[in-house]
């Protein structure tokens, strides 16, 4: 079967709009147009009713209940309401946070902020499988602590944490535990209860809903999670997050949420099926490539492979009819290579090869093959222009040449 | 990012792409870079000792899509040029050339590097002074 091109396999950046979510959002461009927040016409009741069932799919999802849930404009903010939130809510009782090195930037630049307000931040280091150690967790906690924030999976590498390990240290000592779910939630299964998260920040585009809108899970009891708001206003959400609902994007996320738990059994056998195909076929095809994080704890769709001696951002330029996404410097706007990479212990040089492929729903073994295919094909093509891989070949460790650097 | 044509055009089919020997007394080798940094370059150029004039010019990159590019262009242009000529070239010339962007110029930096590397080491091969520009690289 021929596969149409280009392909798209970069699911951890975004996902399209699934055709059904569309469906349920169209209406409330159109004729459904109220304010969730008007409450005394049927065109407000018709948003209000649209968005109380999107909060019920959504915590029905993660096992919460729906006045646990409120509505952003996405991850970022979910990230930043539920640290700051935290922080400024609960600063006399400490003002000491724990958060590790790989997290999202929106989690890791809202630390930064508030050290700069006073905060104290513990950055803890990940292990060369991308997860959080529990013993350097515990050692890190001190009486002041009042906030542990770790990703659920990671975003570059797909290492999954040991979550319900974590909220069970966090609950013993009576620190809130808030969760940057974006890449888990509707990927594999997450249960605030279960998990003992206390926030858990979610968003609709990476589970093919529509780009700027998401949400925050706040417990309410057990204990009762208080946040202090970002935004001032009208009071929305219970007074944590002011602004008038974006109903449409709310009713999106709510029916992503709804496929994502109906789905899930079947797409997750899937998604590894289709990741198992990958990454057998390239190691089939192609020597010295190594996979970055953890094989056991990781994404169903998540592999991120270092293609040795040969470059990312040139690799991606000869597989231009495939959307993947590269840990080389050339390809971010700071000329680094990915802080991720580096801090599993990736060397730079091997950061600098890495591709990640982000599996999704639209994708077929068709398409798998076909970048395998042509993935074997640039590699082989670019490791012939590669130096490195010349002196590889002859024997010369490239780790003790010495390199003659500006 | 997008690229320029004239970039694309020698990615996808870069010229003098090989190795030559580099015991072959008539033959520099440059090797600029360093892998950690996402840039390797190897350029090699014979030279006859008679004319001065480089006769060859092969090479082989770790980089980006500029840089094999601005390597590549470089083997082009080499070859055929005196070894004077061939020192004359500067990193503008092949900014100009493939209209690398400001976030490229370090490949074409490392291009002229590369030139200069190569020449240095056929000189020291005969014996000859090589001025500082032509040791060090980046």
């Amino acid at each position: 079967m021929a596969v149409k091109l280009p392909i798209y396999m970069d699911n951890h950046a975004t996902t399209p709009v699934d055709p059904r979510v569309l469906d349920a959002m169209l209406p409330y461009f159109g004729e459904k147009f109220g304010n969730a927040a008007s409450r005394n016409h049927a065109f407000g009741w018709a948003g209000e009713e649209a968005v109380e069932t999107a909060r019920q799919q959504i915590a029905s999802l993660i096992n919460a209940t729906p006045k646990e849930i409120i509505f952003t404009s996405g991850a970022t903010e979910s990230d930043n309401l539920m640290i700051k939130g935290i922080a400024e809510m609960y600063r006399e009782k400490g003002n000491h946070i724990i958060t590790q090195a790989i997290e999202h930037k929106a989690v890791l630049d809202t630390c930064k902020r508030l050290e700069k307000e006073g905060f104290e931040v513990t950055y803890l280091p990940v292990q060369k499988d991308g997860r959080v150690n529990l013993e350097t967790l515990k050692a890190a906690i001190r009486p002041t602590t009042i906030l542990i924030t770790i990703m659920y999976a990671n975003n570059e590498i797909g290492a999954i944490n040991p979550i319900p390990e974590i909220g069970k240290i966090a609950k013993e000592h009576g620190i809130f535990f808030a969760v940057d779910g974006v890449q888990a939630v509707g990927k594999i299964p997450v249960d605030v209860q279960k998990d003992g998260i206390d926030l858990l920040a979610i968003t609709a585009h990476k589970i093919y809903g529509p780009k700027g809108v998401g949400a925050l899970y706040v417990r309410r009891r057990n204990p009762r999670v208080q946040l202090s708001a970002i935004l001032d206003g009208g009071g929305h959400e219970r007074g944590m997050r002011s602004g008038t609902l974006n109903v449409p994007g709310i009713v999106g996320l709510g029916k992503a949420c709804e496929i994502a738990q109906q789905e899930m059994p079947t797409e997750s056998k899937r998604m590894l099926e289709l990741r198992t195909r990958l990454q057998k076929g390239l190691e089939a095809k192609l020597d010295e490539v190594f996979i970055n994080g953890s094989m056991e704890h990781r994404l169903p769709n998540n592999l991120n492979m270092s293609f040795a001696y040969v470059e990312g951002e040139s690799l991606l330029m000869g597989i231009n009819d495939i959307a993947v996404s590269s840990g080389s410097a050339c390809t971010s706007a700071t000329l680094e290579p990915s802080y991720v990479l580096k801090a599993l212990g990736v060397g730079e040089d091997l950061a600098h090869t890495s591709i990640r492929f982000g599996l999704g729903r639209f994708n077929t073994p068709e398409e798998v093959d076909y970048v395998i295919e042509k993935m074997a094909q640039v590699v082989t093509k670019l490791r012939e222009l590669s130096p490195l891989y010349e002196m590889a070949k002859e024997g010369i460790d490239i780790s003790k040449v010495k390199w003659q650097t500006a | 990012m997008a690229y320029s044509d004239k970039v694309v055009e020698h990615y996808n089919n870069p010229r003098n792409v090989g190795s030559l020997s580099k015991e072959d007394p008539n033959v520099g080798t440059g090797l600029v870079g360093a892998p950690e940094c996402g840039d390797v370059m190897k350029l090699q150029m014979r030279i006859n000792p008679e004319t001065n004039v480089i006769e060859e010019a092969k090479f082989k990159t770790f980089g980006c899509g500029s840089a094999i590019a601005s390597s590549s262009l470089a083997t082009e242009w080499v070859k055929g040029k005196t070894v004077e000529e061939a020192l004359s070239i500067k990193n503008t010339d092949i900014v100009r050339e493939l209209a690398l962007p400001p976030v490229k110029i370090h490949c074409s930096v490392l291009a002229e590097d590369a030139i200069k590397a190569a020449i240095g080491d056929w000189k020291k091969k005969h014996g000859m002074e090589v001025p500082v520009a032509e040791k060090a690289a980046h």
